[in-house]
């Protein structure tokens, strides 16, 4: 018995072994560049930090800038200029892009359907500068720079980004809720108001906030449309207002240390947001998916 | 075919004794549906063709067959449910108290209003169970008294004791069995005439589907009640009507038929179709 089982050995050998070599190189190769993904974010976040700790303190985010550059002043202005200029924009967004996405999956005839969501992957990659451009020559040719062009700018940014999350989940719902709704003797867009979007909420919601994370950094649109602009505190919409992406742009090209410093400040600002807001939208998608019972 | 060799029975005894289990009085009772050559495709497939039929006021009818039989089409068919899906076509009558529910002018939403429908699968709305209720009620513009009719539904419905007390919880809390009484329940707080059912107990146990069987029973007084099963015994244990759907296999096609209606006595125990007697007692199917 002894003899008999020394005649094979269940140690690799031949190509087992060599293909268990390139699995183990792969399964490194795969780990690395995890890792690196994980290690820019961190660098990333962690130069920011570092670089806007001299700025961080409370009048950072309490006082306007200060007229004439030099020590003291923060970004307030910048803070409210963008949350109405985001505001403004998700308020155009987001009706425009939940009813598109209702249109597509409750109404539209398949082949409408499909040209539509072209139209719609196009405009999700139009390069921003372009969105700008043309937002520049629409609204702010023969007028002045203001805040509602720049939300107008943001707002095409944010229209397929709306649309697709909300299509998403529309496409979730399954189809027993609409014939439950219709058998009921209801018309169809009650049902998708009283039924079909309702379990939707969450889903559209995380769609919404990421897309508001999406906007609230994007510089190039502004630049055109809303970027010369009185430092101070204003919430008039007809004017360009300060922001914090052309703020961070402006501030890092001046021969001014601390207002380098303050950049970095605003950037790690535009940072947190972003982050709190995905993980906002995750908790909310995690939510409406329990509603759905998925 | 020989749908139209289908005997109605006039031989019966009165009204008050046709509704005993069992002898159906058909002949003297109102048509509800008289559904005239009836053919449904969906694009290039004819599900199920050449169908007539009567269906009558506060009986219950149900529809037995094989699987692909077109019978859950033909009952799609009774209140515009297959309109949903694009390729669907319907050619023939179906005369609802003498108007044709496909006619024009007709608006499905009108014809579905009065002709309310029952899932294979319980869809209850991911809503509190009185929201479940009150929502085609409210919608539809019947605010008056809207929590007695919500209890009203829910009482006929045999759901109303186990649900009194927690209304405001979600409708998926419930059971299987008691999601799809919800779900009659929310059909019938509209008040609808007839009431379809398409495999309404496929998805239960025997007790929730004993329970459902006990309220079909119940709810014949007021309403018309059209039925689809697989299940022989539970056609046999519930309907006054049946009528048996067959596939007729022809160039390659299989096409669903209405094979034979009558009584459901009759039906089961004095087939006058071979195919009938064939699958009633087992032989196919």
């Amino acid at each position: 018995m002894a003899a008999a089982r020394a005649e094979f050995s269940l140690s690799p050998s031949g190509h087992v072994r060599r293909r268990r070599i390139v699995n183990r190189t792969m399964e490194s190769f795969g780990t690395l560049a995890a890792l690196l993904a994980v290690g820019v974010l961190v660098l990333v976040v962690a130069t920011v930090a570092i670089r806007a700790a001299p700025a961080l303190d409370w009048s950072f985010f309490t006082k306007s800038p200060n007229l004439f550059g030099g020590p003291g002043g923060g970004i307030s202005s910048a803070i409210v200029g963008s949350a109405l200029i985001v505001g403004l924009a998700t308020a155009m967004a987001v009706p425009v892009g939940v009813l598109v996405a209702v249109y597509l999956t409750e109404f539209a005839h398949p082949s409408i359907a499909g040209g539509i969501q072209l139209v719609l992957d196009v405009l999700n990659g139009l390069p921003t500068i372009v969105t700008g451009i043309f937002v520049y020559g629409l609204l702010v040719v023969g007028h002045t720079q203001s805040a509602y062009a720049g939300a107008f700018a943001l707002a095409v940014v944010m229209l397929p980004l709306v649309a697709r999350a909300a299509q998403e989940v529309l496409l979730l719902v399954p189809s027993a809720l609409r014939e439950g709704g219709l058998a009921l003797g209801v018309s169809r867009w009650r049902t998708v108001l009283g039924v079909i979007l309702p379990t939707t909420l969450g889903g559209i919601l995380t769609g919404t906030v990421l897309a508001v994370a999406r906007a609230a950094g994007e510089t190039a649109p502004l630049l055109f449309t809303c970027s010369i602009f009185n430092p101070s505190v204003s919430t008039d919409v007809t004017h360009a207002l300060p922001n914090i992406p052309v703020l961070i742009f402006t501030y890092s090209e001046q021969p001014d240390k601390t207002l380098h410093e303050q950049a970095w400040g605003a950037a790690l600002v535009l940072m947190a947001f972003v982050l709190i807001a995905s993980l906002t939208a995750k908790a909310l998608l995690a939510r409406s998916r329990r509603k759905l019972g998925r | 075919m020989m749908t139209d060799d289908v005997t109605i029975p006039i031989d019966v005894g009165p009204v008050e004794i046709a509704q005993e289990r069992g002898t159906p009085a058909s002949a003297q009772r109102e048509v509800v549906f008289d559904i005239r050559d009836l053919e449904a495709s969906y694009g290039t497939t004819t599900a199920v063709s050449g169908v007539n039929l009567e269906i009558y006021h506060n009986l219950i009818t149900a529809m037995i067959g094989p699987s692909g039989c077109g019978k859950s089409t033909f009952i799609r068919c009774l209140n515009r449910m297959n309109d949903l899906i694009p390729t669907a076509k319907i050619d023939g009558e179906v005369l609802f108290h003498g108007q044709d529910i496909y006619g024009d002018g007709v608006d499905p939403v009108e014809v579905r209003r009065r002709i309310g429908m029952v899932f294979q699968r319980a869809n209850p709305f991911p809503k509190s169970i009185y929201d479940n209720v009150a929502w085609g009620p409210r919608v539809l513009g019947m605010k008056r008294d809207l929590d007695e009719r919500v209890e009203r539904a829910l009482t006929q419905a045999a759901l109303w004791n186990e649900v009194k007390d927690r209304m405001k919880k979600s409708a998926l809390s419930l059971s299987g069995g008691q999601q799809q009484r919800l779900c009659i329940a929310r059909a019938i707080a509209i008040e609808p005439e007839v009431l379809l059912l398409d495999e309404p107990a496929s998805a239960l146990d025997p007790i929730a589907t004993a329970a459902i069987e006990e309220l079909m029973h119940d709810l014949k007084r007021d309403y018309t009640l059209v039925i689809v099963t697989h299940n022989m015994q539970q056609a046999a244990r519930v309907a006054d009507m049946t009528a048996f759907f067959s596939l007729e296999v022809g160039d390659g096609k299989r096409t669903g038929v209405l094979v034979e209606y009558d009584s459901t006595d009759k039906l089961f125990t004095n087939p006058g179709d071979k195919r009938t007697e064939d699958y009633v007692t087992g032989r196919f199917g």
